[in-house]
Formats: structure tokens, sequence, C-alpha cells
């Protein structure tokens, strides 16, 4: 039975010295079969299992990852959640988490530390103003809360921009998406293993997938480090590591994999309530509820799997971080940081179907998965437990790369591919 | 970050330098004959290796020439540079 986290069992732990507090999923060993084996252990994968099992009665599943629960990406991101992407289909589905995000952290009775803050996206030239304002009417037909703001607006909604017109890439005007925000990343894998756990699904750390079984145009099970396990349904959310578990199957995916870097400041008072972003001159910022700030540099251009980018991206992010906030001039950097993204041609993701019965793919999320989390493990449940996708990812399915069909999202993608 | 020796200039930093994606991907002789899952094959479907990768990189901010490279992706190690038009190095 599952303790419920409230005030009374804080008190009631405090008297103990927080020494006996449950644990919050357990360790098991893997059975020999289950209904759906979910491949990576990141905040998609443990919300996937979660909706499998909530949703669709799929409790005998298993979420398989190589290393430990939120480790991945998950643990790499600067935590920014906004829905304001430019065409209806993306609309539809980044719209869709944040609708879940605003009651997760009550739906998971685990605190995911949401904050409303708002996410301004700055505009440098006169190119991304009209790019910002057409983005602010497609966004508004499609009811998201946006709003165009002129370079006044933006200084008062966050007044320690340097707004002045004599920067190299002066701030010409902005959108703001006030229900948009942050969430503790950490937090939010912990919160769907624990809740994924509660209802018997079996997350398996430690344990990489080393190949996938199939029986002609059907999964049979995968090959771990583990052990073999058998499974008729595979679902693969493997961030950066999607194309190599692709390989295992024989499947070609239209990923690129490369370093995306973010890095963190000293602890300082609180100075920037807000999220600002900054596609042209590549640079974005929040602030943690430690008191970091908290800054998203760009990918490399080449493929890696190493986990660290260059040190130029860093440089230039910080350059335009500094020219944008002359006041951080003298910030230390606490820990700096890389992160393997699939980043798709179309910087949109696929939750789709493949060729191969029962093997299923939540990729290319790139550089703004995070956002997601929560409607994309909802729609992925749907697609693995009916074999068929939600109307809402349909549109992110794998054929679209033949059709010609594609979800151009460079815009809103906000770190440019 | 990593040191490249381009065939022409020698070895410079890679800042100078534009990754241009997997190498040996030809372009197709009859265009015209080609379904849609064969475009797709062509335009959009990569290796993406965790390994050893053959690829295309320009020196643009020196010769501008492309050449190929022979480069683990693991751990950005190079292990070969080979001119354009060049047979690739035997693994």
């Amino acid at each position: 039975m599952r303790n419920k986290y409230s005030v009374f069992s804080l008190i009631k732990n405090a008297l103990s010295y927080h020494e006996n507090w449950q644990r919050a999923w357990k360790d098991p060993a893997p059975k020999k079969e289950y209904d759906a084996v979910i491949v990576g252990g990141g905040g998609h994968g443990l919300a996937t299992a979660y909706y499998l099992a909530k949703k669709h009665n799929m409790n005998n599943i298993a979420v398989v990852e190589k290393g430990w629960i939120g480790g991945g990406n998950t643990g790499r991101n600067t935590t920014i959640i906004r829905s304001n992407y430019l065409w209806d289909a993306s609309a539809g589905l980044y719209d869709h988490a944040l609708k879940i995000w605003e009651g997760l952290s009550q739906e998971l009775n685990y605190n995911v530390m949401f904050s409303q803050r708002g996410v301004m996206n700055l505009a440098h030239n006169l190119q991304d103003v009209r790019d910002l304002k057409r983005r602010t009417h497609a966004n508004r037909l499609n009811g998201i809360d946006a709003v165009y703001l002129s370079t006044e607006e933006v200084k008062k909604f966050c007044p320690i921009i340097n707004t002045s017109p004599d920067i190299r890439y002066p701030v010409l005007g902005g959108t703001l998406q006030r229900r948009a925000g942050t969430a503790r990343h950490d937090a939010v894998a912990w919160g769907y293993a624990r809740g994924a756990d509660a209802m018997g699904v079996d997350i398996i750390q430690n344990c990489e997938v080393k190949g996938i079984k199939r029986n002609g145009d059907s999964v049979e099970g995968i090959e771990t480090t583990k052990g073999f396990i058998k499974t008729k349904k595979v679902g693969v959310v493997a961030a950066g590591h999607s194309s190599v578990i692709a390989n295992m199957a024989g499947l070609r995916l239209p990923l690129e994999s490369k370093p995306l870097q973010a890095l963190v400041s000293e602890p300082v008072k609180p100075i920037i309530d807000t999220v600002v972003m900054s596609n042209a001159v590549h640079a974005y910022v929040s602030q943690s509820d430690k008191g970091e700030l908290v800054i998203g540099a760009g990918t490399d251009d080449y493929v890696s799997y190493t986990q660290k980018g260059s040190h130029h991206i860093v440089e230039g992010t910080l350059n335009a971080i500094l020219e944008l906030y002359p006041i951080f001039s003298r910030m230390r950097m606490l820990r700096q940081w890389g992160g393997i993204v699939d980043i798709c041609p179309d910087a949109s993701p696929i939750l789709s179907k493949t060729s191969i019965k029962g093997l299923y793919f939540n990729c290319g999320w790139g550089t703004g998965g995070f956002k997601a989390t929560p409607g994309s493990g909802d729609l992925f449940a749907h697609t693995i437990a009916n074999d068929e996708p939600h109307k809402l990812n349909a549109a992110f399915n794998l054929n679209r790369f033949v059709s010609g069909d594609l979800v151009d999202e460079h815009g809103a993608a906000a770190v440019a591919h | 970050m990593f040191l490249i020796n381009c065939p022409y200039c020698g070895e410079r930093d890679q800042q100078e330098f534009k990754a241009g994606g997997e190498a040996h991907i030809e372009r197709p002789k009859q265009p015209t004959e080609l379904s849609d899952d064969e475009w797709a094959e062509y335009l959009f479907m990569r290796k993406n290796i965790k390994g050893v990768q053959f690829e295309r990189w320009n020196h643009t901010h020196g010769c501008r020439k492309w050449f190929n490279m022979v480069r683990d992706t693991s751990n950005d190690e190079i292990k070969a540079i080979y001119k354009m038009g060049e047979k690739p190095p035997s693994q």
C-alpha cells in the first residue's frame, strides 16, 4: 500500500527524523514476460507507463532504463514549459501537455513545482517581429494565451533586460505566454515513477537494451543486460539514443543526435521572475527556486553522443546573455553539462507506430521535449494500448517523411536546429 | 570541440568547420523514377550511428573545401580524414 504524501505524513516522519519514509518505487528484477515494455526511464517513458496503467488498465508492464530514473535528458534540460507553437498540430500537442501540467502535482500527489511564471520570447530584428506576431495570432486562433509586447512592455515585464536601441541585437518586441513557466524536472520523473510503481509497473534500472527480437514483422521481446524479456509491445522513448535502438530493429529514423548544453550560475537572490528566451541570439534564461540562473545554450552541429558540448557554444550564449542582461556581468557559473538530443528534420517529434508490429517510437523531441512530458506520455500510451494514434498525435507519425506532410516548427522550437 | 586536420590547410580548430552530415549518400541517378519511400530514405533517413561514422565536413572559415571524415561519435575521436572522391578507408 502506498502512503499518501500530506502535511500529516510530513509531521509523522519528522518525529522519526525522516528516517522511515517509504521507498517511492520498488527495485524489482525483471519478470519473464510483460504485456508491454517501455524502453527509457526518463520523464516521457515513465509518463507513458503511468498512463498505460492508469487509463488503459495495462498493469503488467515494465520500464527498462540503462542508467537511473531521470538521469538522462529529464535531469539535464532547462525545465521550460510552454505551448506557443505555430501549427495547429503542434498547438494541440503542446497545449494538451500544458493542461495536464496544470493539475499534475495534485494528480500525482507529488509536488512537481509547476510554476506558471510566464515565458517571453524576444524579437531582435524585423523578421523576428513579423514571425512572432504571426505566431501570436496563430496561437490565439488555437485558444492558446499569447500576447505581443512592445519593447516598453518587454522592459516593464522584465526590467533587467537591456532594451537600449544601440546594442548589437536590440529588443524590438516580444511575445508572452502567461500560462507557460517551469517545473522541477527531477520531481516529474520521480512523481511519475512513484505513480506508475503504485499501479504495479516494474521500474527496472541499470538495465540496458541490447537487442530487439523479431519474428518476421512482429516484436517478440527485448534482449537486455538483465536477460531476455518477452513482450509483444515495445515502446521506445530513448531520446538521443533512439537511432541506436532503431538500428537494433533494422529501422532507420530521420534523426540526428547532437549535444545540447545548459549551465547554471551560483545562486543569488530573486532577480528574474519569468523565463526569457531569445532565438536570434540563442540565449534563454530563468531562475531556479534555489536561486541559480538556468541558462540554455545551443547545439553543436555535428552528430555526437558524448554528453558534452563545445566551449564556443557556451561562450556565444553568454555573450548574448551579457548584452541583454548587463547586470549579470559578474555572475560566476557553477556547472555546465550536455545532453544528447534527437533532432528531426522538421523540428517536430515522432509519436508513431512503425513498420514492425508492436514496435512504437516516441522520439525526435530535439531541444524541447521536457514541456511535453505529460502529454507525450498520455498520447503515446494511447497509441501503444490501441495500436492507433490519438487524434492529437496522428500528425506526428513516421510516415510524414514519406508523404511530405511535415510539421515545420523550426521557428517555435526556440533553439535553432 | 576538437581539432580537425583539414586535408588542404592542416590542423585547425573545429569552430572553423561546418559538419555536413552523413557521407556517401548517393544522389539518385534517376530522380523521376524514385518512389516516395525512396525519396524519404534519401532525404531524411539517417544512420545516426553511435560509434564509427562516415561524414562530410566543410572548412567554411578556411579553404571552404569539402572533405570526408571517419569519426567515433561516442568519444569524438577522429579516425581518418580523406578527400572528396577518394575511397573511404576500410575499417
